[in-house]
């Protein structure tokens, strides 16, 4: 059996699933090359977290959105469940107003029973108010899909990439790639900022630059990636009232329209706009005045009461990479042999990745004629970090006799211990990060997240990551750049330029 | 020939706003001063600013790893660079007690710790 | 799990907890210290600036000489203390009983008090807080975090930096940063005034050449990896950047000095009644809440000024609990609320009795010169040079002016009148 070296560029939430699919089967020896120091920091970590039931998917314009869209909804309740990846099932309420709207909604219900999504129905009234209490006035009715979900995108590639890595993937980071090498119109590997790596099978997940890998391997030269901003509002746990459902205004031709949401963490999360910047403007992810305006005014139509702007803890923005016409560009390349797109996968493209995965692994099969046989010994398996957070008193206590560790609180606003820290790092050491940033700790732990945004914390757990990895506290990379300059001294040094001498009087 | 300087008293939290009336050079009288040591803080600012300066300096071998340091009297403003320059160059070993000199004779006073600082 | 008891628990072993716990055992009652650091102290250990004890002690001491000092009279005290122990939740049991859930390296230690004395201190308004836009690059901080990071640590967190808002810590940091080479760049402030105290607007930035922009926001903040310039703008009476003022200035720090907060998360979820112009619990003369026997004091309480007015606060809760623990709950008193009078922004206690001494805390809404604060219902009346938002006025009514009160009077008013 020949055994298929795969190169997957890209670890968001696609390349991670992709990677999961591979290491299924004994014929392919996977790594994953990702630019940045951490998984999951492009698209799919600044997103709006639905799993989206399927009915805004036309089967006649986006047939393969359509198809995936619902076959990935369903997948990701096995894979939640297999990976511990916070999730939960609220369903979802399309808002209309008025009549337009409302007509406009009703469309969503003959898709829905075009892509045979499930429970899909008008509620108006009375009803609509039962299911969600925290409804604006004005809200007439809703299309209610109950199959919708919230998940936390960022823990969902963290879990998927753990788990691939345990069942043999690789993950290389920090590995920017600059060139597709092709020989004999077949692919060889790729060159990256950390050398280059062998493949037989190249899978381009690159997200916002999935265009200029595909060029680099001398395809489809006139695919242009778009980047469509989107800015969000994320208010403080600690209000009242908090929507139960996802609640959403009736899409438009460019967006799935605003929401509001309660996030699998517990904070409203609102937004997003839908701005097309230009071509170059790929890492431009920053808000604005203007759009967290538009924002906080388009959720005022869909809650009762939007929590007074004292309670927002944190405005980010995310950038969606949209291809040319909504096609999502999934396609095997027998020039060069061995060459996948998976580009240009806009939304539904968090709900359909683990469908999208089994996809392209089968697209592979058989465009390159690999007759997969699966791995005896795959785990699906995956235990998420212990948490202390949660845990009743008694179960603390238990977990802190066993690691007094647990016993170290380090992150007050989400009761974080240094235990989780330090599981945490090894998690990321385990995976093959070569640099610890404090970001990636608060996405596996939460520390920064909560109402101090790390004031109060960031300096604890920086001293945690100091002491365990050995380095100068100033040392600790926050996200990409370090936490001080240096020592406080540092700038005198340089201008006195003398060794320090130890003295004491 | 009267000058009438307007400023405001550092010394403590209560940033009297002063009234200092100069005749010939030399400082007639001081208004506004809630206490005498608004009137020194006149006469000095008149003549030879000074300023309190603090910093950190770096310990080895301690439960905390820098100290916090003062200068033990107010020094001319134009010194401050050169206390800081001092500093820059010195560490000192654990323990540190509150009071202990850390510098002599800078700027015509001594560099005091003001933190305590336990051998580990 | 560890079951304790005690007639008091001081949470926060800051100034406040620290001569809360003091006071306490020396009116004979049997207190424990909780606090989640590896070391008492609290801010001012940090802190080595000078004007810290002028009242107190009356020597002008840095923060750390000062809280030395409490720490040793703690220490000769041997009151006992908890250290890296963090309160989990509190619960509300009975009106002389509560149940406080610890968790510490040694386990969980739920500990039963008839009182509770909350002295866990502020925490710093963020970024996202005060509304800035643009990138979210690193090298953003708060005021409070750089100052851990330069004067425990002894780590330089940038070299150019730009300071929003003139509250006093940002205007310290912008000394401390100047001393060590860096270059301030601006301090940005939106009002027209000045958020801190004038010794320091001297001391700090008139003294170091650093500009003070008055009337201006940052309007965004511009960096891909760490941050490279924020935007700034001049604003207009409403507060809104005027289009058109914008200009650059390039740094690779911004340093967020934009006010503190009371933090009190334990005590919101108890239900506590809070005061929404100090952002603390609302509270009698012994500054007990609206929960019987839950006591606040310092930066908790109320956003103090000097840490004499913390340590001040802590005594009173002490108090407060001793009264408490000795009569078996808070004796029935006839309330007088205090209202809130012309330029006053916020008062504390916003509740007295009438049959003590009562310190008062207020701070005004406006700048003023040459007024009385003054109560009418008690003719109290006092005059003021200057008043200004960011210096906290605080005086003492003695029970003898308090029994002229009227008992069927329900409330009375402190005023700011010009003369």
């Amino acid at each position: 059996m020949k055994k298929f070296r795969v190169v997957i560029i890209g670890a968001g939430i696609v390349g991670a699933s992709i990677a999961r699919i591979l290491s299924m089967y004994e014929n392919f020896d996977v790594v994953i090359v990702e630019k940045e120091p951490d998984v999951g920091w492009g698209v799919s970590k600044a997103n709006t977290s639905i799993i989206h039931p399927g009915h805004e998917e036309d089967p006649n314009k986006y047939p393969l959105r359509a198809k995936l869209c619902v076959k990935g909804n369903q997948m990701w309740r096995t894979w939640a469940e297999e990976l511990e990846i916070p999730v939960k099932w609220p369903g979802e309420l399309m808002v209309f107003t008025n009549e337009d709207e409302e007509k406009q909604a009703r469309e969503y219900i003959k898709l829905a029973q075009l892509n045979g999504v499930p429970g899909v129905r008008v509620v108006y009234g009375e009803e609509l108010r039962f299911l969600e209490p925290s409804i604006g006035d004005d809200a007439k009715g809703a299309v209610y899909a109950p199959t919708a979900g919230v998940i936390s995108p960022f823990e969902a590639v963290i879990a998927i990439v753990e788990n691939a890595v345990e069942n043999g993937a690789k993950l290389l980071t920090e590995a920017e790639v600059t060139g597709i090498r092709v020989y004999n119109s077949t692919v060889k590997g790729v060159e990256t900022t950390q050398g280059f790596v062998e493949a037989d099978i190249v899978i381009n997940a690159a997200g916002l630059y999935a265009d200029k890998i595909s060029h680099l391997a001398g395809v489809e030269l006139d695919f242009y990636i778009r980047p469509r901003k989107g800015e969000y509002i994320l208010f403080d746990e600690n209000i009242e009232p908090k929507p139960l459902k996802i609640l959403h205004t009736v899409p438009t031709h460019i967006t799935k329209g605003v929401y509001a949401i309660t996030t699998v963490h517990g904070n409203v999360l609102i937004g997003p706009t839908a701005e097309d910047l230009p071509l170059e403007a790929r890492d431009d992810a920053s808000t604005s005045v203007k759009g967290l305006d538009y924002v906080y005014r388009e959720a005022t139509k869909l809650l009762k009461k939007l929590p007074p702007k004292s309670k927002i803890i944190r405005t980010f923005a995310g950038l969606r990479p949209e291809p040319p016409n909504g096609q999502w560009l999934i396609k095997a390349y027998s020039n060069p042999w061995g060459f996948v797109n998976v580009a240009g996968i806009r939304s539904p493209g968090l709900t359909a990745a683990p469908a999208i995965a089994e996809y392209v692994v089968e697209l592979v099969a058989n465009t390159y004629d690999v007759k997969l046989i699966r791995k005896g010994s795959w785990n699906p398996y995956r235990h998420d970090i212990t948490r202390l957070s949660g845990k009743s008193l008694s179960e603390i206590d238990d977990l802190i006799r066993k690691n007094p560790d647990y016993g170290e609180i380090v992150c007050y606003c989400k009761m974080v211990s240094k235990a989780e820290v330090l599981e945490a790092i090894d998690r990321m050491m385990k995976i093959g990060i070569k640099t610890i940033t404090l970001d990636g700790l608060k996405f596996r732990i939460y520390t920064g997240f909560g109402k101090c945004q790390g004031s109060f914390c960031r300096w604890r757990v920086a001293k945690v990551v100091s002491d365990k990895l050995g380095i100068p506290y100033y040392d600790v990379v926050v996200k990409k750049s370090s936490y001080g300059i240096g020592e406080i001294k540092i700038l005198w040094s340089e201008k006195v330029g003398e060794e320090n001498e130890v003295s004491k009087v | 020939m009267n000058k009438i300087v307007e400023m405001v008293c550092i010394r403590c939290p209560a940033s009297c706003t002063l009234r200092v009336t100069i005749k010939d050079n030399s400082i007639e009288s001081v208004e506004g001063a809630l206490c005498p040591r608004g009137i020194e803080f006149a006469k000095s600012e008149i003549s030879n600013p000074v300023r309190y300066v603090m910093s950190v300096v770096k310990v080895r071998g301690g439960d905390m790893p820098t100290v916090s340091v003062i200068t033990r009297d107010p020094v001319p403003k134009d010194c401050i660079w050169q206390v800081m320059k001092m500093l820059a160059r010195i560490e000192v070993e654990a323990p540190v007690e509150v009071g202990d000199v850390i510098i002599r004779n800078v700027c015509g006073t001594d560099i005091i710790a003001t933190r305590r600082v336990k051998k580990v | 799990m560890k079951f304790l008891k005690y007639d008091t628990v001081i949470i926060g072993g800051g100034p406040a907890g620290i001569a809360a716990a003091i006071k306490a055992t020396e009116l004979g009652l049997k207190p424990i210290l909780v606090e989640n650091r590896d070391l008492l102290g609290g801010i001012p250990l940090q802190c080595i600036h000078p004007g810290f004890g002028l009242h107190y002690f009356r020597e002008d001491l840095t923060g750390t000489q000062f809280i030395t000092r409490l720490l040793d009279k703690l220490e000769s005290l041997k009151v006992e203390y908890l250290l890296r122990a963090h309160v989990h939740s509190i619960e509300y049991i009975d009106y002389d009983k509560k149940l406080v859930n610890v968790i510490t390296p040694q386990g969980v230690m739920r500990i039963y008090a008839k009182t509770i004395i909350y002295a866990t201190g502020a925490r710093e308004r963020h970024i996202f807080e005060i509304g800035v836009v643009g990138d979210r690059p690193d090298g953003i901080y708060t005021a409070g975090e750089a100052q851990t990071l330069m004067d425990i640590y002894g780590v330089l967190p940038g070299k150019e930096i730009v300071i929003i808002g003139s509250g006093d810590v940002g205007l310290i940091m912008a000394r401390r940063f100047a001393l060590e080479g860096a270059k301030v760049k601006a301090v940005v402030e939106i009002l027209p005034y000045p958020g801190g105290l004038m010794r320091n607007i001297l001391q700090c930035l008139v003294d170091f050449n650093i500009p003070l922009l008055l009337q201006h926001t940052v309007v965004r903040i511009v960096g891909r990896k760490r941050v490279e310039k924020v935007v700034v703008a001049k604003v207009d009476e409403n507060l809104r950047p005027i289009d058109g003022t914008e200009f650059e200035i390039p740094c690779d720090t911004v340093v967020v000095s934009a006010g503190l907060r009371p933090n009190i998360d334990l005590l919101e979820k108890l239900g506590v009644v809070v005061d929404p112009s100090t952002g603390g619990p609302v509270v009698n003369e012994y500054l007990e809440t609206s929960i019987p026997g839950v006591f606040v004091a310092g930066n908790a309480l109320v956003i103090n000024d000097l840490v004499d007015y913390a340590v001040e606060q802590g005594e009173i809760a002490a108090e407060g609990a001793k009264v408490f623990v000795d009569n078996g709950g808070m004796p029935t008193k006839n309330w007088k609320y205090v209202k809130k009078g012309r330029n006053i922004r916020l008062v504390v206690p916003q509740m007295i009795g009438g049959e003590r001494d009562v310190v008062i805390y207020a701070r005004v809404a406006q700048p003023e010169r040459n007024v009385f604060v003054e109560i009418p219902e008690l003719n109290f009346r006092m005059f003021h040079f200057g008043v200004r938002p960011a210096e906290m006025i605080r005086f003492k009514i003695g029970r003898n002016i308090l029994n002229k009160i009227n008992e069927n009077a329900d409330k009375i008013t402190i005023q700011v009148k010009p003369r």
